[in-house]
């Protein structure tokens, strides 16, 4: 059984459906991307497995429980952590502030740490009495990373963790993507850095204007499939 | 006219209007709610004071101890039931629905104690007072700024250095995202509005022993309390303090010109400052 | 060459079925309404009084609030302003009352230049308090002048009740006192004023500056970009109410010829009876303070008696309606029935082509 999974899931912002019918799987201890062009949907389904968008209950199973109607803190609470779009770090907190309220909802003694966090992004513990926004954004977004592993969670959301970021930095903010998974998360990362998505990830979805148009293993997606399935197979 | 007497007096007079203030400022600062009915609630707990110092024999201090979870819980399910649903973009609903509140609260204590004013028995602590260099200071101003400094020292330190207050303050920055780390907006919500209503039961518990009060007198209070919190500039507790000192210096000075002039001097204070410092004395930083 | 399209094309109409009826029926109301000293009792014209000064208080408290966006809880200080001028111009300068009524709206008016001064470097929430604070302040320097009768207030002197311009005529013209009189003049004024009122923001909410209006509301950002002043949108709408809200005070304090600080700058009176009435009839919208001020005046009828229970009662119902129909009993008839007796979206008509647009009403 998976250990989250959608089923047939629609998402809608006022008139305009975002999300038609979306079915992914992601299993204990596996790494899924999920790429696609701007407006494919990406976002709108991670925000609405985190639970920020609410949907009809059996939409979204985890563990085998209907979660989909559940409210961002109580998805949270059962394990699932999210790193959102564009870092989104508390302004008025410290780095370190930051990466503890991480852990205000942590779940039994799981292996990260405010010292393993440190381990894994060293710079952070240099300015962990910065204000977080006093960050470059590339250590923003290891605070942001950190801040999600905080609650030992069994399933890492990671929502365009590359946006905007120059491609060393991305390199090394992914470096750390093994340890994460050592550490016995599975992740989920939406991507629109394909390259990026295909080296670290088991499975690959691949979505247009609100569908899964394609999916398999990066081994077995050739660029032309890839290429239809992100901007239409007349393309 | 003993000016420096004059002077101390306004300056612990600005410690009770801090503790006016101090709740409003809260409850801004985490939901960017503003309470019209802050200052009712501050005579309700008064009356609630009141109730129980006559119905236990017990001294208004002890009785404080009591309504303090009492007014915690009023907060709590205040927030929780009714003003969370009406906090959002538009900043219409929570303004009607605290002004309806208000309204609520003065008209329910006219009808179950009377327009009658009443005082809260101070014993000897209301009459008794020190001498500091060559000036008389009552004890009991004396203990409300005190309380103020406390209040103010307490709020800090959980705000800055606890997880309750880090949870709070990542809730006023973006509820949402403060819902991906598990924390609950309503339910800190909640929490705030409750503490808001210690901080009351306090500044009412001082309100009633220095002074009478009647059920139309809580709109004054809240007016007090937001003009020192303007003063002061928005979301500093300091500041709030600082800003509760300036209206009631101008008030006791104003008095002491002529006794007409009193809560008018404090407005043209509060209106001086809006002209020349619009972000109040000490605004923060980022908002 | 020139290009002369036939002016039949297109048409840009906000009437609709319904709000034609309603104009007619409106019309014969307003005649009933003027014919109404002829067959009406005393009682009820000095209600109807009241109905209709309420009414304009809360039509203009409706467009700083409603269709603004700016929550006043100051505008008893131009009722109270505006009623002090009329007062001062009767007493100390001898004019005749209908006249004076002018000025205090004139009044109203200048003061509301400091007072958005001030007010308007507060935003949001914090103006609501920051009127109240200024309207204190006009109260309390409007107690120290003694001309007026300082703290405890004045009435209208004798001399001046009895002479006012019209009341013999009116008196000859129905055969009825002079006070009697005095009531239908203040009525007739009052119906004039409520009249002008209602046509006024109707007329103006459909003009250019009234998109303006809904615009600076939604979204100030977008107006702008737009060419909307949002500033200077503000500032009419506030100079607006605040003239037909000093011209009412000045009206209803004409009736009552009695006067004190606490009573013509009394918030209950003024803004809080005010708010509820455009709260519970639906806030945004010209039928919701009729709806409003007719249910307010049936629960006073009905329950004045109790005292505070009423007005606890009244605070309830006003909560009530914020949480469960937040746009008032009108807002929700409306939104259910689709129906608007002053319906101010513009709809094109007419012209060759047929348009199917999607069927997203708002």
């Amino acid at each position: 059984m998976a250990m989250l999974s959608t089923h047939g899931l629609t998402a809608h912002y006022g008139q305009f459906q975002a999300l038609f019918g979306v079915d992914i799987t992601l299993d204990a201890g596996e790494c899924v991307a999920i790429i696609g062009a701007n407006g494919a949907g990406k976002t709108t389904l991670l925000r609405s497995l985190s639970g920020v968008l609410r949907n009809e209950p059996q939409s979204i199973r985890y563990r085998g429980e209907p979660i989909g109607a559940l409210p961002a803190d109580a998805v949270m609470k059962r394990g699932v952590a999210m790193v959102p779009e564009g870092r989104k770090l508390f302004p008025s907190l410290t780095v370190e502030e930051n990466l503890l309220i991480g852990a205000h909802a942590r779940r039994g003694s799981g292996s990260w740490t405010l010292d393993a966090i440190y381990n894994l992004f060293p710079i952070l513990k240099e300015r962990r009495d910065n204000a977080g926004t006093a960050l470059s954004g590339g250590q923003q977004q290891m605070v942001a990373i950190g801040r999600a592993l905080m609650s030992n969670p069994d399933v890492l959301l990671c929502d365009e963790i590359s946006l905007g970021l120059a491609p060393v930095v991305i390199r090394d903010i992914y470096k750390a993507m093994p340890r994460i998974r050592e550490g016995g998360a599975a992740v989920i990362i939406v991507e629109q850095d394909i390259g990026q998505a295909l080296e670290v990830a088991d499975r690959v979805y691949c979505m247009m204007e609100g569908r899964v148009t394609l999916s398999g293993t990066p081994t077995d997606l050739t660029r032309e499939a890839i290429h239809a399935a992100y901007f239409g197979a007349a393309a | 006219m003993n000016w420096i007497d004059t002077i101390v007096q306004g300056i612990l007079l600005g410690g009770l209007y801090a503790l006016f203030a101090a709740g409003l400022s809260l409850v801004f600062g985490i939901m960017r709610l503003v309470n019209l009915a802050h200052g009712d609630l501050i005579v309700l707990a008064a009356y609630l004071i009141l109730l129980i110092v006559s119905l236990l024999g017990l001294s208004p201090f002890v009785a404080a101890l009591i309504a303090l979870p009492l007014m915690f819980g009023l907060g709590y399910v205040l927030q929780k039931v009714v003003l969370n649903r009406v906090l959002g973009e538009d900043i219409l609903p929570p303004l009607l629905v605290t002004f309806g509140i208000s309204v609520v609260i003065q008209n329910a204590l006219l009808q179950g104690a009377s327009a009658d004013t009443r005082r809260l028995p101070t014993g000897d602590v209301g009459v008794a007072s020190i001498s500091l260099g060559g000036i008389n200071v009552g004890i009991l101003p004396l203990l409300t700024f005190g309380s103020a400094v406390a209040v103010i020292l307490i709020l800090n330190h959980v705000f800055y250095r606890t997880a309750l207050g880090r949870s709070f303050r990542a809730t006023s920055d973006d509820p949402t995202t403060a819902s991906l780390m598990g924390i609950r907006p309503n339910a800190v919500f909640a929490q705030a509005t409750g503490i808001a209503m210690m901080i009351v039961t306090i500044a009412a518990l001082y309100l009633g022993m220095r002074a009478n009060f009647d059920p139309a007198v809580g709109p004054a209070r809240l007016i007090y309390a937001f003009e020192a919190v303007i003063i002061g500039g928005l979301g500093s507790l300091w500041g709030t303090l600082a800003g509760g000192v300036i209206i009631g210096l101008a008030q006791t000075i104003g008095a002491a010109i002529n006794p007409e002039w009193q809560i008018l001097s404090g407005h043209i204070a509060f209106l001086l400052v809006l002209l020349f410092k619009p972000r109040g004395l000490f605004p923060r930083a980022f908002d | 060459m020139t290009i002369s399209a036939p002016d039949t094309i297109y048409r840009v109409e906000t009437r609709t079925r319904t709000s034609t009826i309603a104009g007619l029926v409106g019309i014969v109301l307003i005649l009933v309404l003027f014919a109404a000293p002829a067959f009406a009792s005393r009682g009820l014209i000095q209600d109807l009084f009241f109905i209709l000064t309420m009414l304009t208080l809360a039509q203009f408290w409706n467009l700083l609030a409603g269709y603004g966006g700016l929550v006043s809880v100051g505008q008893q200080a131009f009722v109270g302003i505006g009623a002090y001028a009329l007062f001062a111009a009767v007493i100390l300068w001898g004019l005749d009352p209908v006249p004076a009524i002018l000025l205090g709206g004139v009044a109203a008016l200048v003061l509301a230049v400091p007072f958005g001064f001030f007010a308007f470097r507060l935003q949001g929430a914090y103006f609501a308090i920051g009127t109240w604070v200024l309207a204190e302040v006009v109260r309390l320097i409007v107690a120290q002048w003694r001309a007026v009768g300082g703290g405890t207030g004045t009435s209208l002197p004798r001399t001046a009740t009895e002479n006012i311009i019209f009341t013999d005529q009116i008196a000859a013209l129905f055969d009825v006192r002079a006070s009697a009189a005095r009531d239908i003049l203040a009525y007739w004024l009052a119906l004039v004023l409520a009249i002008l009122t209602i046509g006024g923001i109707y007329w103006l909410l459909r003009s250019k500056r009234g998109l303006g209006l809904a615009a600076v509301r939604d979204n100030p950002q977008a107006a702008r970009s737009v060419g909307v002043d949002a500033q200077r949108v503000k500032w009419f709408v506030f100079l607006t109410a605040a003239l037909g809200t000093g011209l009412t005070g000045a009206l209803i304090y004409m009736q009552k010829a009695r006067i004190s600080p606490d009573a013509a700058f009394s918030l209950n009176d003024w803004t809080a009876y005010v708010i509820f009435i455009v709260v519970i009839g639906g806030i945004g919208t010209i039928e919701g303070p009729i709806v409003g001020v007719l249910i307010f005046f049936l629960l006073q009828t009905l329950l004045a008696q109790y005292g505070a229970w009423y007005l606890m009662i009244l605070g309830l119902i006003g909560i009530g309606v914020m949480l469960l129909a937040p746009r008032g009993l009108w807002g929700s008839f409306s939104d259910r029935t689709g129906i608007q007796l002053f319906p101010i979206r513009r709809r094109l008509m007419g012209g060759p082509l047929t348009i199917k647009t999607p069927s997203r009403e708002e």
